[in-house]
């Protein structure tokens, strides 16, 4: 049966062809292997940060060292020796550049493999190509005329070049690294910094609040609508490092910004962790959408190697009217544990959460979202698609929940999850917790298979197994990939055809 | 075009043989019309030879072009010119129609060494040839099979055969759920295909469907083999007398 075929096909291609497996040499800079005080005070002072953020470093520290290594994530991996990495890592021709021409010619090499955009000619060159399809991707219209994308670059744990800032800094938007706005802004940084997610939040939140090396910040002013896309690609590329980047995006009073991060990684043979927080936070009628297209290096076929990935990313809809929406895309990572989260503070205030999840040979995810109904009439909206291969493990984990004074609350949740093959689970864990009668909550879940028919149909028609996978799937995602920037959706879409080819029949 | 000898075909899972020695020769331009009762095999024989899993072949020969067809996969089949008009057309939610005729016709080109088409030379076929039957845009925009009616979706299968341009067009109970104005569109449809260089099996229970795509030889099917074959005539004799006079000189 093509079932079985299926089956076969996924025990024989071997799961690591990886695409963006490449290493590039460059030397780097690294602190001292481990993790104490010392460490933390290194860091800090390699970034010249002010004496306030040294101590809520301090601060953390001093948490992570009191709490656990949570255990409740349906996720297996052999202990993590947290001195036997290595907590900062930048490469050294990497000391502060001020544009394109100063960065090391070996990185921009770097990123041209990964296809990031780094210049304007070649962005725009991306968006034609685009173009040229939407008749058929049937999408609709783009709200992002400009089809300009503003990019942060962050490799191993500094980031070394932002575009745009320039045509950004005309509308008022301020989009550099973190540790720029520590020197630049570091009134807005030290207001907002740790308001969404403390430094005592969990057990990876601790560890990211003590050693961050940098990440991405943005500020939209009130009424501003960012008039382009804004990106950040993260690439680990030294051995044994952690990679613990921080991001925090203001939109303040009325604003609205639209942020993609894309992940990549070498293929190594040993574990890497990648422990980042994310903070949003939506002031009144503001509109922040994020979205996250994650890649890392997943292991190969024996489950050998691969990105833990233990993020903690969470937006605070703190004003009424507000909105907030998270698009994820999971590929990669050996372990994924994320859950994008809204705090729906503000009446009125809107949460969403769009996700695509595919686990294949060994990888296991423990992925979904918290829609925390605080304000009255608030509302949001979970779509969530996982997909199953291989010896994969791929949860849906959600909590919904109203507070007493959260009248006429709103959610939809829809789960879907897709199995390949015979050997992988799917499992979805819905939490619902609702303390006033007013709210409205609907789940809904389906699983299902690819199917023979289906299969055999596609084949008739001259479509190869694995071309036959690729667009079933791209088929049961169709409605969280619309919801991705249309100058990423086409991007997306060869993504997810590239993750099954390796891995699937 | 397609020589198919002393076909024998078991289910794979159970012990039972479906074809029984089915021998029949198919040349270019020509329309055979396969008619049989139910459980004669008929759709067996289709899927055969598009390639479906599930179904062993115990004995005999299918050759096609000149090349060996139960050696090849579905997609090399479809590459090669073989297509099937499904009896039930299956849905594949969230695939465009569209975007599914393109990927298949590009697939084939891939396979066969040419290079693909262009979006707007595309967009031009397409239009061409979904006016023809009746096909609209809307049609086009929605997700494969999902939601179309009997009409719609039989409508789809020979759109998707228009676009592909197969050699051996291999139409199974095409007729089954259609009313009179439907089944007319389907047949202009498919009659505007014929040419000197396609060959065609329809496969039907009734006369009927016959009336509007004329076959050039017409076969009986019982038990898994062709009891009587004969021309056009033998379908309207069918039609009288029913499959059952066949039954028994199989049996």
């Amino acid at each position: 049966m093509a079932d079985l075929q299926t089956i076969e096909l996924v025990k024989d291609i071997e799961v690591d062809k990886y695409k963006y497996g490449f290493e590039t040499e460059i030397e780097s800079d690294f602190a001292p292997k481990g993790l104490n005080e010392d460490i933390v005070r290194f860091i800090s002072a390699k970034k010249g940060e002010p004496a306030w953020m040294l101590e809520a470093r301090l601060e953390a520290y001093a948490r992570w060292l009191q709490m656990d290594e949570p255990t409740w994530a349906r996720v297996h991996y052999p202990k993590i020796d947290f001195q036997d990495l290595y907590y900062y890592a930048a490469p050294k021709s990497m000391s502060g550049p001020k544009s394109l021409d100063e960065v090391d010619p070996k990185l921009l090499e770097t990123y041209a493999k990964l296809g990031i955009p780094l210049k304007e000619q070649e962005i725009l060159a991306g968006v034609r190509k685009q173009g040229e399809k939407s008749e058929l991707d049937d999408a609709g219209g783009s709200e992002y005329s400009s089809g300009k994308v503003a990019v942060d670059a962050v490799f191993d744990s500094v980031s070394v070049v932002t575009t745009f800032k320039a045509e950004l800094a005309k509308a008022g938007v301020i989009f550099c690294s973190i540790s720029e706005a520590l020197r630049e802004h570091p009134e807005l940084v030290k207001k907002y910094l740790f308001s969404v997610v403390p430094q005592g939040d969990n057990y990876y939140a601790a560890l990211n609040s003590a050693v961050f090396s940098d990440g991405s910040f943005v500020y939209v002013p009130p009424g501003v609508r960012c008039p382009m896309e804004l990106s950040t690609y993260f690439r680990m590329n030294a051995k044994n490092t952690g990679q613990f980047e921080r991001t925090l995006i203001i939109a303040d009073k009325g604003s609205y910004v639209s942020y993609l991060e894309g992940c990549t990684a070498p293929t190594r043979e040993e574990s890497q962790l990648h422990a980042a927080v994310v903070e949003l936070i939506a002031l009144d009628d503001a509109e922040i959408k994020y979205s996250t297209v994650q890649n890392w290096y997943p292991g190969d076929a024996e489950g050998k190697g691969g990105i833990y990935n233990f993020v903690t990313k969470r937006g605070d809809c703190r004003g009424p009217r507000s909105k907030i929406s998270w698009t994820q895309v999971e590929t990669g990572s050996a372990i994924t544990w994320k859950y994008p989260s809204c705090i729906l503070r503000g009446e009125e205030s809107r949460g969403e959460f769009y996700s695509i999840a595919i686990s294949n040979g060994r990888q296991q995810v423990d992925s979904g979202t918290k829609m925390i109904h605080l304000g009255k009439n608030t509302s949001s909206r979970i779509i969530s698609k996982g997909i199953a291969a291989g010896r994969s493990d791929n949860t849906y984990r959600g909590l919904v929940s109203a507070h007493r004074k959260a009248t006429n609350a709103r959610n939809f949740t829809q789960c879907d999850s897709l199995l390949i093959g015979d050997k992988c689970g799917a499992h979805t864990v819905p939490y619902i917790e609702a303390k006033t009668s007013t709210a409205q909550f609907e789940h809904e879940a389906t699983t299902s298979k690819i199917s023979d028919d289906q299969m055999f149909y596609c084949m008739s028609r001259g479509l190869t197994q694995e071309e036959a996978v690729a667009l079933i799937v791209n088929g049961f995602v169709r409605d969280v990939l619309q919801q991705l920037p249309m100058e990423f959706m086409a991007e997306t879409q060869k993504l997810i055809g590239i993750s099954l080819e390796g891995s699937v029949g | 075009m397609l020589d198919i000898n002393n076909l024998h075909v078991k289910l794979e899972d159970e012990d039972r043989t479906i074809v029984n020695g089915l021998t029949l020769n198919v040349k270019p331009g020509e329309v055979h019309a396969i008619m049989g009762p139910n459980g004669s095999g008929k759709s067996t024989l289709s899927y055969v030879l598009a390639g479906r899993a599930g179904y062993e072949v115990t004995d005999g020969s299918v050759t096609f072009k000149g090349e060996d067809l139960l050696e090849m996969s579905p997609d090399q089949r479809a590459a090669k010119g073989v297509f099937l008009a499904f009896q039930y057309p299956i849905e594949i939610p969230g695939v465009v129609t569209m975007q599914f005729l393109k990927v298949a016709l590009n697939a084939q080109r891939k396979a066969r060494g040419e290079k693909e088409l262009s979006t707007p030379d595309f967009m031009r076929l397409v239009k061409d040839r979904a006016a023809k039957l009746n096909v609209s845009q809307d049609m086009l925009k929605r997700p494969v099979n999902v939601g179309f009616s009997g009409g719609e979706k039989k409508r789809a299968e020979i759109l998707q055969m228009a676009v592909l341009e197969p050699s051996l067009c291999i139409l199974d109970e095409t007729d089954s759920g259609l009313d009179i104005d439907a089944l007319r569109v389907v047949a202009d449809g498919v009659n505007a295909l014929r040419s000197p260089d396609r060959a065609m099996i329809v496969i039907t229970h009734y006369q009927r469907l016959l009336d509007y795509i004329v076959p050039d030889h017409v076969h009986v099917l019982s038990k898994g083999r062709i009891v009587k074959s004969g021309d056009k005539s033998l379908a309207l004799e069918l039609e009288k007398q029913g499959y059952a006079e066949f039954d028994k000189s199989a049996a």
